[in-house]
């Protein structure tokens, strides 16, 4: 398996670290319910088909990816940073999760 | 027999070889199998069921009954196919699954027991009783199974491992592959060609078909040699492509010194990663046997590797031929022995209208009904419109058509397409994103349409590069068809064998069908039909023709078994390559390494480092002694020890001070500039991450050490909740570990010895401050882990060698020294400090006493779910320290109960992590955690450890044991 990291170009699985779904960018606000807080570090789909998951170019750049997969084909189709370039970044910005539009979020306990 | 003339085996280089203890000659260019063919001889090898006597089957890699053991050296290499080995001068094989030998072999008996040993056999039979099982049946099925011996020792030889990088990887030089070679590489693309054989040509070394107005193996060995001039072509032979993975990796395995003698530094194998962006496979075709009535003697041979042994090895496998084959392909074997002038006594064609063939007689509508001959064929039966005819024949070319060599395209899941025109399974489509196949392999089977098709491949793979294609003109060649009418089993008298070396029959196939195991997966482990060295490749088609044939089902709807790596066998040496002994795992080195082994000390793993265990004084015979002196040392004098091992990283920014307040649970933004805190990080579930210092180096700079164990973890997760959460920070951070050479000088002449290098500094406890360390600017930091006055010297790393050496000299003309492990954990426990023995993944801030450390102002990493029920209160383990109550060690791992309650697992009250005697205290002390423990100061708890038989009572106490007000090291 191979991944291309937008920062160093095609490279080895090897060179990666694999860390689940990408859920875990959706970092809840410090004062949300336990509910939401148990869907955030437990939850998580399993699906036949595409996924979004995060990888560490540890061998690499230290870039976190997100990394667009289908687990049925194997097929790669996508793979982003987590945290791409900005223009001037001089000065501090806030603390804030990356919220995805148009992901569903899972009801709590949908894990029944 | 060796024929007079041709063949591609250098006559001037005569080869002495030995062969189950008798030498034999052959010469450079043989396999084994063809120069034991050449000396006469016949049995090579014992089938592994019923021990019955076998020749070769074919001459390629798929072989399944020539299996030897290659002798070097003391070493015994089992299970190598006699028709991939290649002679060299002083090569050694004997045969296997045989004793005495291959000819007169005891467990010869089991072939008269076959009728009791049918498929499904073990499943019946060694039920019951079921205390017979372990005690009789297992020590005997196990003495019994299994092909070949090891020779019980280690593997010394050497092998490695590669990557290789290419446009288009080819695999398989016959005429497809060395089309679309030639064809890729003349277009200016990165060519890999990778070729099983010893000599690239594929079939076009064992066939006399002419290619482009001349013989085919001249046609073969003229584009290899262009192809070897050009810069952008990697010629890989004896290179075995072995599993297709994702994204265009290929495995391969190259067989670099096993067909030389052994040298010293020469690999015998090499495993490479094949990374390519197009595969062109042309991988061929294996020939398919008729299951007839005793068709497994000596002397049975494929069709295809009677003629490779006659035309490319100039061996004659018999002095008088007979041919059963169901094709056209056969025909060629027939008409090249006659030209090399062998008889050929007959050829039996069950197709009833099968071409005659000059200069021998073809019965057609015929089939070979029995054979005779139990160390060698001497006549077979045909059966001929009704009557029976029996010729005198010492060998039978057998063709019941040809398979494509398709397992690689199966191995990412998907399954081949049933083609009934050419009754044969081809690729299905696409079935490897980037893989093209071609020729044979892809089922088209006549030179010319190899040549084409390997053409028309390498302009795919070259169109999806963007590169544009070489006009190269197609040579011409021979394009018949292979004709073939499908016949896979001949009924008759006798056992009909499907899988040669696993001793499947036709009968066995039935039988597992009747019994229910009709799925084609069910019928391979009910008979182990395929499980054998050749995995198949021999039987597997055959088989599943004559299941569907039994259960009424079709070839395509039984459909195959799945084809999965590696397509020949790959020894785990060769994959393992480099990673045996100290190769296991990368080793990192502190800048004391030297120093410290000099002074005699053991070395210690911790993650990848080394670090010293104690420093043995004459006279101390166990690691205790030294470890109390080195205790000692510390607590009253002073002692030097390498913690360079700690991770270390620089973080820099206007952000960094907010960024740490987030990773922390407690807050360094408001930590003034040259002073230290302690801080924990906790996981996002609400678990401790680690534990360590933070030194404030600036207003926008930090230096965070790290434990030694998660030093890596840490710096992954900083990355994420910077990348994640914190993207628009002004903040860059790298790892300094191996920057830094670092130094804790601990005990009450600390100061003293930190004042004789010059360095006049009146730090405060928790201080940091840049120094002069003998003319090299470096960091003073005032931290503790031993609980006296301690200080932490940094220089940049090339000066730590030096430094060691010098703090070390310094220590001792004051009476102190270097200290290791052992002393540095004995040291810490004394003071209640935790590791990662603590900090072990399952423990949160509260159960470790530090709940108070998790900051109420502030966010952070973890924060949340430490909040969670379950996770605080009385139900908790929470760390306590233990003394036993009498002089008696105790141990880490062993788990607590009340006093009076049994020790099962039910009354379990905790666990000890940390153990180590204490010569400050006397005895024993441990750290551990124990239900509700900050309440129970003062208890008895019984310390049980069933593994190492300790049963003890101990008194539960505070965690610090030692100087519990930290007066000491804030002197």
């Amino acid at each position: 398996m191979r991944l291309t990291c937008p920062l160093c170009g095609p490279r080895d699985r090897r060179e990666f670290y694999y860390s689940g779904a990408e859920d875990l960018l959706d970092r809840p606000e410090a004062d949300a319910a336990p509910e939401v807080w148990h869907d955030y570090i437990h939850l998580r789909d399993n699906p036949a088909g595409m996924t979004r998951d995060l990888w560490y170019h540890e061998q690499g750049c230290g870039a976190w990816l997100v990394v667009t997969r289908d687990t049925v084909s194997h097929a790669i189709s996508g793979v982003e940073l987590v945290a791409p370039p900005q223009e001037g970044n001089a000065s501090g910005g806030s603390i804030s999760a990356k919220k995805k539009p148009g992901r569903k979020k899972k009801e709590a306990g949908d894990a029944a | 027999m060796r024929l007079d003339a041709g063949g591609l085996i250098d006559r001037s280089r005569p080869m002495s070889f030995r062969f189950d203890g008798r030498a034999y000659g052959g010469f450079a260019g043989d396999t084994l199998a063809s120069a034991l063919m050449a000396n006469g001889v016949r049995v090579v090898g014992r089938s592994f069921k019923y021990h019955r006597p076998r020749g070769m089957l074919t001459a390629g890699s798929e072989e399944p009954n020539a299996l030897v053991e290659v002798l070097e050296d003391g070493q015994q290499t089992p299970n190598v196919r006699a028709t991939v080995q290649e002679v060299f001068e002083g090569l050694s094989a004997q045969g296997q699954n045989a004793w005495p030998s291959v000819r007169w072999d005891v467990m010869e008996v089991n072939d008269l027991l076959s009728p009791f040993l049918s498929a499904g056999f073990y499943y019946k039979t060694f039920m019951w009783p079921r205390a017979f099982w372990e005690a009789i049946y297992e020590p005997v099925i196990r003495r019994a199974a299994g092909l070949g011996r090891l020779s019980g020792r280690h593997d010394e030889a050497a092998y490695e491992k590669a990557h290789a990088f290419c446009d288009v990887l080819v695999i398989g030089s016959g005429p497809a592959g060395l089309m679309a070679a030639q064809v890729a590489a003349q277009s200016g693309a990165d060519v890999i060609l990778a070729e099983e054989d010893a000599r690239m040509g594929g079939r076009l070394l064992a066939d006399r078909g002419m290619v482009d107005g001349q013989p085919g193996v001249d046609w073969a060995a003229g584009v290899v040699a262009e192809l070897a001039t050009m810069p952008n072509v990697r010629l890989m032979t004896r290179t075995t492509v072995t599993g297709a993975y994702d994204d265009g990796t290929y495995g391969a395995l190259e067989r670099v010194g096993l067909h030389v003698a052994p040298q010293p530094n020469l690999p015998r194998e090499c495993f490479w990663r094949i990374v390519a962006k197009q595969t062109v496979l042309a991988a061929g075709a294996l020939e398919r046997a008729i299951a007839h009535p005793s068709n497994d003697r000596p002397g049975i041979m494929m069709a295809g590797a009677v003629r490779a042994y006659v035309n490319r090895w100039a061996v004659a496998p018999g002095k008088r031929v007979t041919v059963f084959a169901n094709n056209h392909s056969a025909r060629a074997t027939v008409r090249d022995l006659i030209a090399a002038g062998v008889e050929v006594a007959a050829v039996i064609d069950p197709r009833p209208d099968a071409p005659d063939e000059p200069g021998t007689r073809v019965f057609k509508g015929a089939r070979v009904v029995g054979t005779k001959g139990r160390m060698g064929l001497k006549e077979i039966t045909i059966d001929h419109e009704g009557r029976a005819f029996r010729f005198e024949t010492d060998c039978l070319a057998l063709s019941g058509g040809w398979n494509p060599t398709l397992h690689l395209t199966s191995h990412l899941g998907k399954r081949p397409v049933w083609r009934a025109d050419i009754a044969a399974f081809v690729p299905g489509d696409n079935a490897v994103p980037g893989m093209i196949p071609a020729g044979a392999c892809n089922g088209d089977f006549s030179t010319a349409a190899c040549l084409a098709a390997g053409q028309a491949a390498a302009v795919r793979a070259l169109s999806v590069l963007g590169i544009k294609p070489a006009d190269i003109a197609l040579p011409a060649a021979e394009d018949d068809a292979t004709d073939m009418t499908p016949l896979w089993a001949v009924e008759g008298k006798g056992r009909a064998w499907l899988d040669f070396a696993n001793d499947v029959t036709v009968k066995d196939v039935k039988l597992s069908a009747q019994e229910g195991f009709s799925a084609n997966e069910h019928m391979k482990r009910y008979t182990t039909q395929g499980m054998a060295p050749d995995q198949g490749k021999n039987s597997s088609i055959g088989a599943l023709a004559v299941l569907a044939d039994t259960t009424g089902k079709g070839i395509p709807e039984t459909g195959t078994t799945t084809y999965r790596p590696p397509f020949v066998p790959v020894s785990i040496a060769a994959m393992g390559a480099g990673a045996r002994g100290m190769g296991f795992a990368p080793q990192r080195f502190t800048t004391s390494d030297q120093a410290s082994r000099d002074r005699g000390a053991p070395m210690i793993e911790a993650g990848m480092w080394y670090r010293p265990s104690y420093f043995p004084k004459p006279g101390e015979t166990t690691w205790r002694e030294a470890c109390a002196r080195e205790v000692a040392m510390v607590r009253g004098n002073v002692g030097v020890a390498d913690v360079s091992t700690l991770g270390k990283i620089d973080l820099q920014g206007a952000d960094a001070a907010r960024f740490l307040d987030f990773v922390y649970t407690n807050t360094f933004s408001t930590l003034p500039v040259g002073r230290v805190r302690y801080g924990l990080m906790l996981r996002e579930d609400g678990f401790v991450l680690d534990d360590g210092t933070s030194a404030r180096l600036a207003d926008d700079r930090y230096l965070m050490t790290t434990t030694t164990a998660a030093a890596g973890l840490v710096m992954r997760h900083l990355e994420f909740v910077h990348q994640a959460f914190c993207r628009d920070f002004a903040l860059r951070f790298i790892s300094v570990t191996e920057t830094w050479a670092q130094f804790a000088v601990a005990g009450p002449r600390a100061r003293a010895l930190i004042a004789s290098l010059g360095i006049v500094q009146n730090l405060p406890f928790m201080g940091v401050a840049s120094v002069m360390v003998g003319g090299v600017q470096g960091r003073l930091f005032r931290i503790s882990f031993s609980g006296e006055e301690g200080y932490e010297i940094a220089v940049p790393a090339r000066y730590g060698a030096g430094l060691f050496r010098d703090l070390v000299a310094r220590a001792e003309t004051m009476g102190g020294g270097a200290y290791g492990m052992e002393a540095l954990n004995v040291l810490r426990i004394e003071k209640g400090f935790i590791t990662h023995a603590e900090i072990h993944g399952r423990t949160t801030a509260f159960d470790i006493g530090m709940a108070g450390m998790v900051s109420a102002k502030k966010d952070c990493i973890g924060k949340a779910a430490a909040q969670r029920p379950g996770l605080n209160g009385p139900e908790r383990e929470q760390l306590v320290g233990l003394r036993p109550q009498g002089d008696v060690a105790i141990s880490a791992g062993a788990h607590l109960f009340n006093p009076g309650d049994e020790a099962k697992r039910e009354n379990d009250q905790g666990y000890v992590t940390s153990v180590g005697p204490s010569p400050t205290l006397g005895g024993y002390l441990g750290l551990a955690f124990l239900k509700d423990g900050r309440a129970r100061h003062g208890a008895t708890v019984r310390l049980v450890d069933h593994l190492r038989g300790i049963d003890v009572l101990c008194t539960v106490c505070d965690p610090v044991f030692h100087d519990r007000d930290g007066g000491k090291m804030r002197a």
